[in-house]
């Protein structure tokens, strides 16, 4: 097992220990619940915890112990796990995504069940791509940049695991919660509070992780990437705590009540909405950016005070937009004003962070046209430039009273989900799997060309498509005849979405079978993994055994 | 400047520190004052809480997931007026843990739907959309003519009551049998959910199934709520009219 072959002997029994506290804990998670989702969750750490153990009691009779030859080397396995879990959460993730896209033009397909209606199949499709696409890539590069930066082996063996493991049954209990009926109705702060709990344990650790290793960096600097990679961190942290204050209405239920509610909650759920896609789906992929772009395109970052600037903007201006999610609502009006002030701003750190990616393209245009990768980056940072002007514009009050409550507001979130997100994911995987799997390059290069044109094409028809369909909603919603009354019925409005729904199912399934080709790509060169090592790729100096 | 971020760089817990305090400010200067507003946006008198049976249907509400197609906060645009009714006030939703102003309008706004169509109406609807509206894109809830699940209805209000809303003691303890009650207009139990809740608490056998209490008594009671918890922002409307 690739997880047990790092681990000392010392190791593995204190891993056996916490599975078996994970075992504890699962147990009296179904002791108490005796039905429903939670009891279900119980069982699934239960499960989990037993497995673990299992694996690593073996490894404690069968396994001989690690070389030290290990800690001159940087700690990877668990970084191969992560970028695993990524590719498979990816798949999921977006094929639910067509799948709920599909119903939205032929609702009677859907199934007679409960568990497969979309009102909880979606929250499946939102928190399998942020959570367990986006997350599990988060963490995986994080791991790999922060030892990559600092020069240093990660701090312990155990808690790289602890994290990885630990955030996958979150992000499952998450989506098997929502089928069965389990939520707090937060947008993309759906689970109950129990994994709410289980997160904050998991991301405590995480942000341990990252400042021991960072304590033993052998480089005085802390490298950008670095920087984003710990604002996402931190402010995720923040933003998950406050946002799920909740008291449950029983131990075993199961089910809380958030502590905010109407107005209050309206502002911390975006406050919390918003800020997810500025320090989940932003901090963390510039950190991404920051250094795969130049390290693939061989060339420095363009600018160092552009990158301050654009940082320390970012972590200043985001926490403000939150409120023009509620223009022209019961939000008192200053609030809004200021929400939308904030969001016209930022797009200039925005825009210095995209302008600093592809002006260090200078000089290496003719790696982007010939290299799908380093394509797959560039593309990032230019709709990472076009759907922050595109938020900036949105938040603008008079703007926002035709977009809001139209499909314009999915087509924004995807144009920056699809076209900036899952590309600079896809551009680190295509970096890192042959060099994590020990071989020169992907097992079939030229379907990474393929993946790129099918991921481009996905993106701009969907993206169109709602473009068309949210101006168009907003437009019949406002519209009068010369009698001065509505021009249409609601229905009529949804009636006129259906091509473009259609459309956008369309672009979302080029979008699904590029990522599953990139997961088969992935597999295949996993399958033939070599044993190709970079002699220069490891610590600067031997981190002594703990 | 760039000499000071030079130096804070090369401190782990300096960043950490600075990030935590850059990025605090937006949320304490527009979150704080909204608890002291709290104050100011005055609870209208007429103003009820949910009743046990509107609660539970609420909480199916939720579990379906209806917040991500349909919104339930009525902006003050003309024609979300002419099409919804009053624009929607804090305080309306002053007592609902979480808030559901939602986000997207696949599905029209409901903050106004309560009293705009019959109980049957929406039991149709809900159980084939299609059957009421040809062209609806509406997923159906089949399911949801099975049984209520009471057992938690109590246990819930006793946790609102504790954040805050106006459950008394005698709503906690009878909750579970007021939701039974207000769905069975004849039995002896429906005068103490008029008594607690007020006189205009609608009283009827929503699913039109008189033997059984079930999730569609629920939700259709939640539904036809939604709006008439207060008649303020009917007042508000009329006197700007005026």
């Amino acid at each position: 097992m690739a997880m047990t072959s790092t681990l000392t002997s010392t190791e593995r029994q204190i891993g056996m220990a916490l599975s078996i506290l994970l075992v504890c804990l699962g147990l009296v998670m179904a002791g108490v619940a005796k039905q429903g989702p939670m009891m279900v969750h119980g069982g699934m750490a239960v499960a989990l915890g037993l497995v673990l153990v299992f694996v690593l009691g073996g490894a404690l009779y069968d396994q001989p112990e690690p070389s030290p030859e290990r800690l001159t080397q940087y700690d990877d396995a668990p970084i191969r796990f992560g970028i695993v879990m990524t590719l498979i959460w990816a798949v999921a993730g977006m094929a639910a995504g067509v799948w709920l896209a599909a119903l939205m033009y032929w609702p009677e397909a859907t199934p007679p069940w409960p568990a497969t209606s979309y009102g909880r199949l979606r929250p499946v499709h939102t928190s399998g791509v942020i959570f367990g696409f986006g997350g599990n890539a988060l963490i995986a590069t994080s791991l790999y940049v922060l030892q990559r930066t600092s020069r240093a082996r990660l701090a312990d063996a155990l808690s790289p695991w602890f994290v990885l493991i630990g955030f996958n049954l979150f992000c499952v209990w998450a989506a098997t919660g929502y089928v069965m009926g389990q939520t707090q109705s937060k947008e993309y702060a759906e689970p109950e509070w129990y994994a709410d709990l289980w997160l904050v344990l998991v991301w405590v650790t995480y942000f341990a992780l990252y400042i021991r290793t960072l304590a033993r960096r052998a480089e005085p600097h802390i490298y950008v990437a670095n920087w984003y990679y710990m604002a996402f961190i931190l402010v995720v942290a923040m933003l998950h705590i406050v946002n799920n204050l909740a008291i449950p209405v029983t131990w075993g239920a199961g089910e809380s009540f958030t502590i905010w509610s109407g107005v209050q909650d309206a502002m911390i759920q975006w406050w919390y909405g918003h800020n997810a896609v500025a320090f989940f789906l932003t901090a963390g992929f510039l950190g991404m950016l920051y250094y795969f772009l130049p390290v693939r395109a061989e060339r420095p970052i363009w600018s160092y005070r552009l990158s301050i600037l654009s940082f320390w903007g970012i972590v200043f201006f985001y926490m403000w937009a939150g409120s023009h999610h509620l223009h022209y609502t019961a939000l008192p009006y200053w609030v809004q004003t200021l929400g939308m002030t904030f969001s016209v701003m930022l797009l200039v750190p925005s825009w210095a962070s995209a302008g600093n990616a592809i002006a260090t393209l200078n000089g290496a245009w003719h790696k982007v046209r010939d290299d799908a990768t380093l394509r797959f980056m560039f593309v990032a940072a230019v709709f990472y430039g076009l759907s922050t002007f595109e938020g900036s514009f949105l938040a603008i009050r008079p703007v926002n009273s035709l977009s809001h409550y139209t499909d314009w507001t999915v087509g924004h979130v995807h144009s920056g989900t699809l076209g900036w997100v899952a590309m600079i994911v896809f551009g680190a995987i295509y970096s890192l799997v042959p060099k994590l799997w020990g071989r020169e390059d992907m097992a079939w290069p030229r379907a990474v060309e393929w993946h790129f044109w099918l991921a481009v094409t996905g993106t701009l028809i969907y993206v169109v498509s709602l473009w068309n369909a949210g101006i168009t909603q907003g437009l019949m919603w406002r519209a009068y005849d010369e009698g001065g009354a509505l021009s249409y019925s609601f229905i009529e409005s949804v009636e006129a979405m259906l091509p473009y729904y259609a459309a956008r199912t369309l672009g979302g399934g080029l979008f699904l079978a590029g990522a599953l080709l990139c997961a088969l790509n992935c597999r295949a060169t996993m399958c033939a993994a070599g044993d190709r090592v970079d002699v220069s790729d490891r610590p600067l100096v031997a981190q002594p055994a703990e | 400047m760039l000499k000071l971020h030079y130096n804070l760089e090369k401190i782990s817990m300096g960043l950490v520190g600075a990030i935590i305090a850059v990025a605090s400010v937006g949320g304490i200067v527009e979150i704080a004052p909204l608890f002291t507003i709290e104050e100011t946006v005055e609870i209208p008198a007429d103003m009820r809480p949910h009743t046990p049976l509107e609660l539970a249907g609420r909480e199916i509400y939720i579990r379906e997931g209806c917040y991500a197609c349909h919104s339930q906060m009525v902006r003050s645009l003309a024609d979300e007026l002419d099409r919804y009714g009053p624009y929607s006030l804090a305080a309306e939703s002053a007592y609902d843990h979480p808030m559901l102003w939602g986000s997207k309008r696949t599905g029209p706004d409901l903050a106004r739907i309560g009293g705009k169509y019959s109980d049957s109406w929406h039991m149709a609807h809900l159980i084939d959309p299609r059957s009421v509206i040809p062209v609806s894109i509406m997923p159906a809830y089949p399911w949801l003519t099975r049984a209520l699940d009471t057992r938690l209805i109590e246990d819930s209000l006793a946790t609102l009551a504790r954040l805050g809303v106006p459950y008394d003691a005698d709503m906690i303890e009878n909750a579970t049998a007021d939701a039974l009650a207000q769905s069975r207009p004849d039995s002896d139990g429906a005068e103490g959910v008029r008594d607690r809740y007020g006189e205009d608490v609608p009283l009827r056998d929503f699913d039109g199934d008189p033997d059984r209490l079930t999730e569609m008594d629920a939700v259709v009671a939640y539904l036809q709520s939604l709006g008439t918890l207060t008649g303020e922002a009917r007042r508000l409307m009329a006197e700007e009219d005026e």
